[in-house]
């Protein structure tokens, strides 16, 4: 790593470039902005236990569903505050999944799988029947948006805060907000745990022998990654202005892994990457076609055939190639 | 407390639920117990024989027997389908991380779903029942369309043929020696690759037939793919993945507590099964009959 001297720091540059998108762009474009920041959120959570520790997780969007609901309930139903009801996404998504991964982490490989899906479909059934709660199949429409009066009264003080819609202020709350779930989750996944996870992926039997508590890690990321997956639920269900059951549905769960193998799972913004193309690609393609669903197949076809990497990984390859040189014959 | 005719009633149809979804949940549970993945495309084969077996009666007009070849002529079709699928793509990806076969599987959900729509568009189908087994009769108070009746025997036989194929016959006797060590069935010579193809023209056969023959009994419409896979997938984990007899005793399972469940709390019949689903893989993560893997 000879060129770290110049290395750019594109996390900083794209997040102060994201903070101009409501000023610069349309309602539209802020609207599509959001929902990546916050599926962004999502699939690097995934990542985190997929990428990172080599757990296979096919029921992630439990947890996603999970803070949806719990922000969703609490703001509307309890009348509580955002400040209070968003940190609770990420507290009751981390408390079932302790509770779930518990069962989990004690499985391997495609059990693991498994039990991961069946679980999320419990959490689905439940947020699907059970009416006086969670408003069983028709959802819980109408989540309001956090108080955002004090921004009027600063904005007194500070004009550059004042002209802007609720949405945009969402917008703003939600990128400080993911920013600085990104800024935690890079500090895990560069920390002596997060390099203990790397270990487990690449030999658990060797991570045993060295007397890891192989079980308890896996656990450790799994609730982690669980609870920022609440987090961005909760997000999502402010900004969806409503929280439904097909938030914990079994095919959201392939949604996001998708994400993640499509930025490409061995870079930390890699799925981030990958949801920011994916949402783009859905919304250049439904203005075309109704078949959405046969694109996203094909692109996974190509995506698992060819390059297995993903974007990040693709990339990452073509990088080593030029650097390198133009290879000798 | 319900009178004697109305439980007989409701365990007949939870019978009758039952065999439907042994004969699917036997093929994902085939794939499983020998590839070792889990065939989200499974619910898709059982999709594409209902619309095929569709498509086939539409030719064929109603005749006396144009329901039999219909279905019979659907599960090949499927069956062709998925061989074509395992051979030409799946087949690469043996040996590669499980996500990249689940994924696959998925995205063929993805892709075939959506060829479904557009060649048979989102309305609603049907077929009626074949000619033969339209009526009904009463046991006990409760009256019987003689359709289940043929499906509750259709599924016994089914299985009984297919215990004694795995059982006495050369290729079944691989069959289950490949699930146990591939590798070592290899080396002694068994081209475990065409065998890997066999199990699943079998499998896909199996989802075939199963969707052709639900039509006289459940509309045709698109997202009856994901809604049976995820029934298909709660059956074999009850009953043991991988194990023949656990997806038998899982089914009936799931019928019975399905259709009693909808008795005794209306709203929460989904919820008991996914909760006797989670007890299991508590207890039993490898299901009731199944075998627990090193």
């Amino acid at each position: 790593m000879t060129a770290t001297s110049r290395k750019i720091p594109w996390a900083l540059m794209v997040f102060v470039a994201a903070l101009f998108v409501p000023a610069a762009g349309s309602r539209y474009y802020t609207f599509l902005a959001n929902d990546v920041i916050i599926w962004a959120l999502f699939a690097t959570s995934l990542n985190l236990l997929v990428g990172y520790t080599g757990l296979v997780s096919f029921g992630h969007a439990a947890y996603f569903g999970i803070g949806a609901y719990a922000t969703g309930i609490l703001m509307k139903k309890v009348g509580v505050s955002f400040l209070l009801a968003f940190p609770a996404a990420g507290i009751i998504a981390g408390l079932f999944a302790l509770v779930f991964g518990f069962f989990c982490v004690r499985l391997t490989r495609i059990y693991f799988a498994m039990l991961t899906l069946a679980f999320a479909q419990i959490v689905w059934a439940i947020c699907f029947k059970w009416n006086e709660v969670t408003g069983g199949e028709q959802g819980m429409p109408e989540i309001p948006y956090p108080d955002f009066g004090w921004v009027d009264r600063v904005a007194a003080f500070l004009p550059f805060l004042g002209g802007y819609r609720t949405a945009e202020h969402f917008y703003f709350v939600t990128l400080v907000l993911v920013a600085a779930c990104f800024v935690l989750l890079r500090r895990v996944v560069g920390s002596p745990f997060g390099r203990m996870l790397a270990t487990i992926r690449e030999n658990p039997e060797r991570a045993e022998f060295i007397g890891v508590n192989v079980r308890r890690y896996e656990l450790a990321a799994f609730v982690l990654a669980g609870g920022f997956a609440g987090l961005a639920g909760g997000l999502f269900g402010i900004f969806n202005r409503g929280v439904f059951p097909d938030f914990a549905y079994w095919t959201k769960s392939s949604e996001v892994l998708i994400m993640t193998l499509l930025g490409g799972m061995g870079a930390f913004f890699g799925p981030a990457l990958g949801a920011a193309v994916l949402i783009w690609l859905n919304q250049q393609i439904v203005s075309y076609t109704e078949y959405w669903p046969l694109v996203l197949g094909t692109i996974l076809v190509v995506l698992l055939f060819v390059f297995p990497g993903g974007i990040a990984g693709t990339l990452m390859a073509l990088r080593q190639r030029v650097r390198r040189g133009p290879a000798r014959a | 407390m319900p009178d004697l005719s109305f439980v007989f009633a409701q365990s007949i149809s939870g019978l009758t639920a039952a065999m439907f979804l042994f004969l699917i949940a036997s093929g994902l549970s085939l794939i499983f117990g020998v590839l070792r993945v889990l065939n989200f495309a499974h619910g898709t084969f059982y999709m594409l024989g209902a619309y095929s077996a569709y498509q086939v009666v539409q030719w064929l007009g109603t005749g006396p027997v144009s329901f039999w070849i219909a279905a019979l002529g659907a599960a090949l079709g499927v069956a062709l389908l998925g061989g074509i699928i395992e051979r030409f793509l799946f087949q690469r990806l043996y040996g590669k991380e499980e996500l990249y076969q689940l994924l696959f599987t998925y995205a063929l959900v993805l892709i075939l779903g959506d060829v479904a729509k557009i060649i048979w568009g989102t309305q609603q189908k049907s077929i009626s029942r074949p000619p033969g087994l339209t009526g009904a009769m009463s046991v006990l108070g409760a009256t019987i369309p003689y359709y289940n009746l043929f499906i509750i025997l259709l599924g016994p036989a089914i299985a009984l043929g297919f215990w004694f194929a795995l059982q006495r016959t050369r290729v079944g006797r691989f069959i289950r020696a490949a699930a146990l060590d591939r590798e070592t069935l290899g080396a002694l010579g068994v081209n475990v690759n065409a065998l890997y193809t066999g199990v699943f023209v079998l499998a896909s056969f199996l989802g075939g037939l199963g969707g052709a023959l639900i039509t006289p009994m459940r509309a045709i419409v698109p997202g009856m793919d994901t809604e049976v896979i995820v029934e298909a997938f709660v059956v074999v984990v009850i009953g043991g993945l991988g194990s023949f007899w656990g997806t038998f005793l899982g089914a009936l399972i799931y019928g019975q507590v399905l259709s009693f469940g909808i008795l005794f709390f209306p709203r929460f019949s989904i919820f008991s099964i996914f909760a006797l689903m989670a007890a299991v893989l508590i207890i039993r993560p490898w299901g009731l009959l199944g075998r627990p893997l090193k």
